[in-house]
This record gives structure tokens, sequence and C-alpha cells, in this order.
């Protein structure tokens, strides 16, 4: 077997490979975070990026097909380790203080991970399906000024901006664990520097997310 | 003090168990947790039934003998104990208290309380352990310059007892901070040096073998360690590992 089949079959390996994937998604959700917040200040500027990444060969051949995937193998990865996880103990205890040692963050990740995997849903039926239609099965003429119109069609409807912002907390739960986690993973731990890790992770677990949910309540507001 | 307790018992590995509620009367604030077991061992005897089959050794929490699930945590209530240094007071009159044995599939239950901890010896087998000349002419260990940092990483993971409290109390079975102690406490050390990688990739090895969980960095382990090991030495043996994947 091959040193890097060997690796990552591991449980070590798994983890490493988990938490790769989670900081890319985390440096994704960063651009995506910054591209979005423009919609709020200048029509011109969101429609200018959003159709730059639209259209530019290498951010829709290349950049999406690895983003895809590493969303894809970050929900597979997270289930096998939770299946695997859960195969570890046959019987359970009839009384478990779980909160007496660790965060409910952190115990249940599957659970927040499994909101955000349904918002996926709700956000690709939203947005990237309709894109993929728009480009590539009803094939219309580039159109550089619709993104902030379809944009704010989105957030018209209360149920939906719920929908968003209920995910974002969920998001935020599942990245106050997760930021550092990751780094702990990949054996990035030490008294000197973790503290900081700690605080940049609780950080971007809070900003993040609530930004996402000021831009979609900023619009829904202004909607009405 | 007068206690309700709820414990588990279970004929041998094959049987089902389940959990049995006796009454204990009159036990002292001041005995230990072990204590009341013998109390209540004393008077099932009295009773002709069977005595509560449970884990002890030292009695004073060097030896990682003592295993039991206690009101939903390793080892009981308090930090840093054992089972064995958990006193009564720590519990109420009146109270009812659960006293499970360690659940991990790597860990079956042979009887009652006891669970077979032979995993931990595999995975120490498999590379827990510095091969040394002992003919007689085998340098003196304080010769070797080591810095006193390393020397008291080495020296905190080396506290680890086996005890399994990290596999009990982990949401997922997860031996990871056993092991890590193990690989730390080696790996931190110029003699341990040599066989490091070797010894990451053996022991990280068994241990999946033993059908433990994997690790979610929840702490729960290390929060629950009677010798308070630090779940720095996971990120450590995580490196280890990588590093030696690529020798």
């Amino acid at each position: 077997m091959g040193w890097t089949k060997q690796f990552f079959n591991s449980s070590i390996g798994k983890k490493f490979a988990m938490a790769l994937s989670a900081l890319f998604l985390l440096i994704f959700l960063l651009q995506h975070f910054a591209i979005n917040v423009t919609s709020v200040f200048s029509e011109a500027t969101f429609n200018g990026i959003s159709h730059f990444m639209g259209t530019n060969p290498l951010i829709q051949f290349v950049i999406q097909p690895i983003l895809l995937f590493g969303i894809v193998f970050h929900f597979v990865m997270g289930f096998v380790l939770e299946f695997k996880n859960k195969n570890s103990r046959e019987v359970n205890y009839a009384m478990n203080k779980g909160s007496a040692n660790s965060s409910w963050m952190s115990r249940n990740m599957i659970y927040s991970g499994l909101v955000i995997l349904l918002f996926m849903g709700v956000h690709f039926y939203d947005f990237w399906i309709p894109e993929l239609t728009f480009k590539y099965v009803e094939i219309n003429p580039s159109d550089p000024n619709r993104y902030h119109h379809e944009l704010l069609e989105k957030f018209h409807d209360p149920i939906r901006v719920g929908i968003y912002c209920l995910a974002f907390i969920l998001l935020a739960l599942h990245l106050l664990h997760g930021f550092q986690s990751s780094f702990q993973s990949m054996g990035v731990n030490h008294r000197k520097y973790t503290p900081t890790i700690r605080k940049l992770g609780n950080a971007y677990a809070i900003l993040i997310p609530f930004g996402f949910i000021f831009i979609a309540l900023f619009h829904y507001i202004n909607s009405l | 003090m007068n206690l309700t307790l709820k414990v588990w018992r279970q004929k041998n590995s094959q049987e089902k168990g389940q959990l049995e509620t006796y009454q204990v009367k009159n036990i002292s604030t001041d005995s230990s947790f072990l204590e009341m077991m013998d109390i209540l061992n004393e008077q099932l005897v009295n009773e002709g039934k069977e005595p509560v089959a449970f884990d002890h050794d030292c009695r004073e929490g060097i030896c990682g003998m003592c295993s039991l699930f206690i009101n939903g945590e390793a080892h009981g209530p308090g930090e840093e104990i054992t089972t064995c240094q958990l006193h009564m007071r720590e519990f109420k009159d009146g109270e009812t208290i659960h006293i499970e044995p360690w659940r991990a599939k790597a860990f079956p239950v042979i009887k009652d309380l006891v669970v077979d901890r032979g995993a931990f010896d595999r995975i120490m087998s498999a590379g827990g352990f510095i091969s040394v000349n002992t003919s007689g002419n085998t340098q003196d260990a304080n010769a070797i310059p080591v810095p006193k940092e390393d020397a008291d990483m080495a020296m905190d993971a080396a506290t680890c007892i086996g005890c399994g409290a990290c596999v009990a109390t982990c949401k997922n079975a997860s031996a990871m901070l056993f092991v890590s102690a193990k690989v730390s406490q080696f790996a931190l050390l110029p003699q341990g040096k040599v066989e490091a990688a070797e010894r990451a990739q053996n022991m990280v090895s068994q241990m999946d073998e033993e059908g433990f969980g994997n690790c979610t960095n929840t702490g729960a382990c290390e929060v629950e360690c009677p010798k308070g090991i630090s779940i720095e030495n996971i990120a450590r043996m995580n490196r280890e590992y990588l590093s030696s994947s690529f020798k």
C-alpha cells in the first residue's frame, strides 16, 4: 500500500483530510462574504465582481469544480467518521453528562452540519441552479447587470430570509468548534499560539455568519 | 448518608446486562467511593447474593485499575482524580448514584463493572517502548542534555496511568489521548527520537485495528483525565504521524 493510501485510511489521516477541506471551505466562505457584502453599499461593485466570478473560465471550470469537490468531500467524510464513531460504542451510558466536560457545539457537529447541508440544498436551488440554467441551458446572452437584481429578488420572502438566518446561526455554532478543531487535527497546537487561533476562530465564527445574516436582513428590510 | 445505587450487572461478556437498584445505609462521608462499594458487596454477600465485580488495586490514584463511570462522568465528579480518590462527601444524602462500566467496543465488559483493557496493552506492545541494549554498558541517561521544557512535557505525558477514562468519556470512544501521551513521552526525549517514526506508525495502526473511534477534538478526555494529560499531545501525535508517513 502506498504511503498516501495508508495515511488517508488511518484515523489521523481522515482527520487531517477533514481539517484540510474545512480550512479550504473557511477561505471560500470568507471570499463569498467579501463579495456579498459589496451588495449592501454598491450595486455596481457587486455586479462587477459577480460578473467576473460568473464568466472567468479559471473560476468557472477549475476553481468551481474544486470547490464542489471540497464541499461534497467535507460532508461525506463527516458522515463516514460519524458512522465509525457511533460504532465504536455499542452500548450507550444510561447517564452521560457530556456538558460537564465539553461544549454543545463540539458534541453536535453532525447536527449543525446536517442543517448546513439542508441549507446548501436551498442555496443551490436559489442561486446555483438558476445560474447554470441561465448560462448553459437557456444559453442567454451575458448580462453584467443582472446579479444585484437577482439577489434582491430572493430576499423579498420572509420565510426564505428566516431559513437563511437560522442556517447561519447553526453555521456559527459549527464554526465555533470547527475553526480551532481543524488546526488541532492538523497538529497545530501550542500554548504560545493556540489561544490566538481560538480568538481568531471565535471572531470568524461570529462575524462571518452574522455578516451574512446582516446582508439578508438588510435587503429584506429595504424591500418592505 | 443513605443512598440508592443503580449498578450495572452483567454475568459475562456474552450475556446482556442491566442496571440493578440497591440501597446502602449509614455510609460515612469520609468513606472513599470504593469503600462504599466494599460495604455494598459485604451487604450482598450477607444476603447470599453475588457481589459486584469492579476493578481496583492501589487505591491511591497511581495504578490506573479503577474504572467506574459514576453519575455520567468517568471517575465520577471532581477534577483530576481516579475513582479510588473519590470520597462520599461529593454526594448528597438520599442521592441516586448511577454506576456503569467504561463503555467502548474496544473495552468489552468481562463482568459487571470490569472491562477488558487489553487493547491498551496491545497498543503499547506495538511501539510503546524504547529498544535499548541493557547489557551493562548503557550510557547514563543524565549524560544526555535535555531541554527543561521538553523534559517537563515528556514527564507530564508519562503521568498517564492508562486507566481508559479518556476512552470512556469520549463521545466517540477514541483512545487518542492515551496513545498520544505514550507517543509524546518518548518522542520528546533523545532516547525515544530514534524510533519515533516507527512508533507513531505502529501504535496508531494498532489503535485503529482495536476499533476505537476517531477524535473530534471535543476536549472531554483532557477534562476527565485523572492526570490532566493535555490534548496538545494529540496534536503532537498528529504531527508525528504525518511526518513519519513521509519517511
